[in-house]
This record gives structure tokens, C-alpha cells and sequence, in this order.
């Protein structure tokens, strides 16, 4: 199949944004604002840590591509084709929360897609991590809707995390010239269909949270991750996260 | 029936009994439902298993632990496959499974068919006393497939496995 390329960019972008998101919320362990909420980062970042692994391994099994540890550890920024939302370092807590909400209904919606694959492996995989998304995308809604209805500065916060992760967001939604095959052949419906799904889900729970939906003028604004160009919080993170693969790449684990 | 050396896939079976989950120690994988499949494939065992969870951290320590538990008891070579094609679900846990886990201090799963949203989460009896009067804390746990709940009646924290 020639098209193969267009199989494996969707694959490798989703398990892109799935590591660097995972390594990301790490950094809440430790040090979460209470016990419950460290934990429950800490698990989600496990969690995506294996969808990311996952990912990988059907390159590699389908593909013949290299093995999943080699793949996260072991490329240059360039080679990453992870969205700039995933990118952006942990900052506050209401903009993890934030950007939490708007990136897991994305990928909940974009693996709801994928349960329609006509690509088995992925159908498959997606009838299974849809699952587990779901207990993250509940999480988010929690917490969006406890600090939008809390008082006046956290509802100001969160929405001020809205106004500033919105237009981020809409990154993971950056189209590729390679997508007409992935429609045609019914492997997934599309970025726009799936930026669509999105929309209309974040409105409506943004507005019953009370808030407001932010206006943007070009979306286009916080593309160019899946093409290799990233923000400049990528390399720092990859240099920290390759550093004991670095160290010894051939040790046995 | 198809056998080798003498063992039939009954008794393989019986012998997975003795693998447990390496989080959970009273319950075995085939208690969990994890084993989808056990065969004889030219002379080898081929046992298949369906992670709980994607990221589950003990997947390659529980396959190395059936491979050991059958070839030390057969003599046969086995290999574990992972089941990507069958999607684990904790529907998959069995009547003794789900008793193995309450007598252990975690509640078990309810049906999935029962609705996964943070209102049906809430409601999770005690698996210490049977109260109802029971508050969901953290629907994130000790290990990827966990919750957290405290029971009001007996003032103790419990977790539940969650539904998936």
C-alpha cells in the first residue's frame, strides 16, 4: 500500500502527543495541590505513557518500524510531530486543568472516530483506550466545573486559562496533505470532522459551566508541530526526558 | 481432545490458577478474566492475555510469570502473546474474582452496563461493612485500575475496582 504514509503519520502524531502530554503531567508528581489530584495526574500520565507505547508498536509491528523505546527516546525535536498544545510547560494549575479538558475530549473523540477504522489495529486499540480516556475526560469536567462555579477569582482563573489554552488548542487539529486517503479508505474521518465533534462539545459544557467561548481570529495561529516545527519548550523537554536513555542507549532494563 | 506430553489444555488451566495478579495477590489472572486463549500450537503452548489497561506496568512481569509457571510444570515451551484483538473489560472478572476482591478490601466492579459518569461512580458499597453511606474521593487510585472511596460508617478509606 503506498499510502502507507498516511496510516503512519495519524499513528505517529497521536502517540506523539500522547508521550509528550504523559512526560508533561509528570511533573505534577509530587508536587499536585492535594494528594488526590497528584495521584490522579500521575495516573493519567501513566496512562498515556501506554497509549503512546501502544501507538509505536503497531509502526513497528505493522510497519516494520523501529521498536518503541528507541522511537521515544531516541529522535531529534525535528522528527517529533506532536502539537504545540502537548508542548507547553505545566505552568498553573488552572491551565493543566485547561489544557487537560480541551486535549482529552479531542482525543476521546478522535478514538470514538477511530472504533469505526477500517484499519484493524488501530480499530481495535481505539475500542480500548476509549475507555480509559473516558475516566480523563470526567476528571477534566470535574474540575473545570468545580472552579467555574467556585468563587469569583477561580472562576477569573479558569476562564483566563480558557482565553489562553483555546487557541493552542486548536494545534491538534492541523491537517495534513495526506488525509483524502485516510477518508477515502475510511481509516478516520478527518481533522475537520473531528475539530467539529470537538467544537461543539467544549461550547456546550463551557457555556453550562457558565463561562464564555473565546473568539479566534486565525486559527492556523499554533500550527506547524506536525510538520516538525515546534515551540521552543520541546527540546528542553526532550533533553530531560531522553537523559538516562542517553546515558547508556544499549542497557538492559 | 488435543494433548502433548500427556497435558491437556484443562490442565493448563488449572495451572494458570496459580499466576496472580502481581497488585492484587489473591486473584489470579484467569479470576480477572485476562486469558482469552490457550492452545497447542505444533508442540508449543501459545497462551493469549488482554491487558486491563494499556499502560499497565506489569504486563511483561505477568507474562514472564505465566511462560515460567507452564514450562516449569509441563516441560513444554510456551509462549504468551498479548490479545490485542479482544478489549478487556472488568465485565470480564469473574463471580469468585469479584468475592476474591471484596474479602481483599477492594470493591468490586459494577457492571458496565450500569453507566460509567461520576454520579454512578458515587455510589459504591463498603466492601469492609456493606454501608451505602459511602463518598467517592478520587476516581484515580494506587494503580491505574483504582478508585478512591471512603465509607462513612466505619470512617475507613477503601478503593474500588473501577468499571472499564
Amino acid at each position: 500500500m503506498e499510502n502507507n504514509i498516511a496510516i503512519k503519520e495519524l499513528i505517529l502524531k497521536m502517540a506523539d502527543d500522547a508521550l509528550i502530554i504523559g512526560h508533561r503531567n509528570s511533573e505534577w508528581t509530587g508536587i499536585g495541590p492535594v494528594l488526590e489530584e497528584d495521584i490522579a495526574f500521575s495516573s493519567m500520565s501513566q496512562d498515556k505513557i501506554g497509549h503512546a507505547w501502544a501507538l509505536y508498536m503497531i509502526l513497528q509491528e505493522q510497519f516494520g518500524e523501529i521498536d518503541a523505546d528507541t522511537k521515544a527516546f531516541n529522535r531529534t525535536e525535528k522528527e517529533f510531530t506532536c502539537c504545540h498544545l502537548v508542548e507547553y510547560p505545566i505552568g498553573e494549575y488552572d491551565f493543566s486543568i485547561m489544557r487537560h479538558f480541551l486535549m482529552d475530549k479531542a482525543e476521546y473523540h478522535r478514538y470514538d472516530m477511530l472504533t469505526q477504522s477500517s484499519f484493524i489495529p488501530l480499530q481495535h486499540l481505539a475500542k480500548k483506550v476509549k475507555g480509559e480516556i473516558k475516566y480523563h475526560v470526567m476528571h477534566a469536567e470535574t474540575w473545570v466545573e468545580q472552579l467555574a462555579k467556585g468563587n469569583e477569582e477561580s472562576k477569573a482563573r479558569i476562564q483566563s486559562a480558557l482565553d489562553y489554552a483555546y487557541p493552542i488548542a486548536l494545534s491538534l487539529f492541523e491537517k495534513s496533505e495526506n488525509e483524502e486517503f485516510l477518508k477515502n479508505e475510511n481509516i478516520f474521518g478527518g481533522e475537520e470532522a473531528l475539530f467539529n465533534l470537538w467544537h461543539e462539545d467544549v461550547k456546550k459544557h463551557i457555556e453550562h459551566y457558565g463561562l464564555k467561548m473565546p473568539a479566534v481570529n486565525d486559527v492556523t495561529l499554533h500550527y506547524g508541530g506536525r510538520k516538525g516545527f515546534h515551540t521552543e519548550h520541546l527540546a528542553p523537554l526532550l533533553k530531560e526526558m531522553t537523559e538516562v536513555f542517553a546515558l547508556d542507549p544499549k542497557a538492559e532494563w | 481432545m488435543v494433548e502433548t506430553n500427556n497435558i491437556s489444555i484443562e490442565q493448563i488451566w488449572t495451572l494458570l490458577e496459580a499466576v496472580k495478579d502481581p497488585e492484587i495477590p489473591v486473584l489470579s489472572l484467569v479470576d480477572l478474566g485476562m486469558i482469552t486463549g490457550v492452545s497447542f500450537v505444533e508442540e508449543h503452548v501459545e497462551i493469549k492475555m488482554a491487558p486491563t489497561f494499556t499502560g499497565c506496568p506489569a504486563l511483561a512481569y505477568m507474562q514472564k510469570q505465566i511462560k515460567t509457571q507452564i514450562e516449569k510444570n509441563t516441560g513444554i515451551t510456551t509462549q504468551v502473546l498479548i490479545d490485542k484483538e479482544t478489549q478487556w473489560t472488568s465485565d470480564n472478572i469473574s463471580v469468585a474474582g469479584k468475592e476474591k476482591l471484596k474479602k481483599f478490601g477492594i470493591a468490586p466492579p459494577m457492571k458496565k452496563a450500569c453507566g460509567i459518569s461520576m454520579q454512578s461512580l458515587k455510589y459504591v458499597p463498603c466492601p469492609f461493612c456493606n454501608s451505602a453511606d459511602t463518598v467517592l474521593r478520587s476516581t484515580f487510585g494506587s494503580t491505574l485500575c483504582r478508585a478512591m472511596h471512603y465509607c462513612n460508617s466505619c470512617k475507613q478509606s477503601f478503593e474500588q475496582f473501577k468499571p472499564i
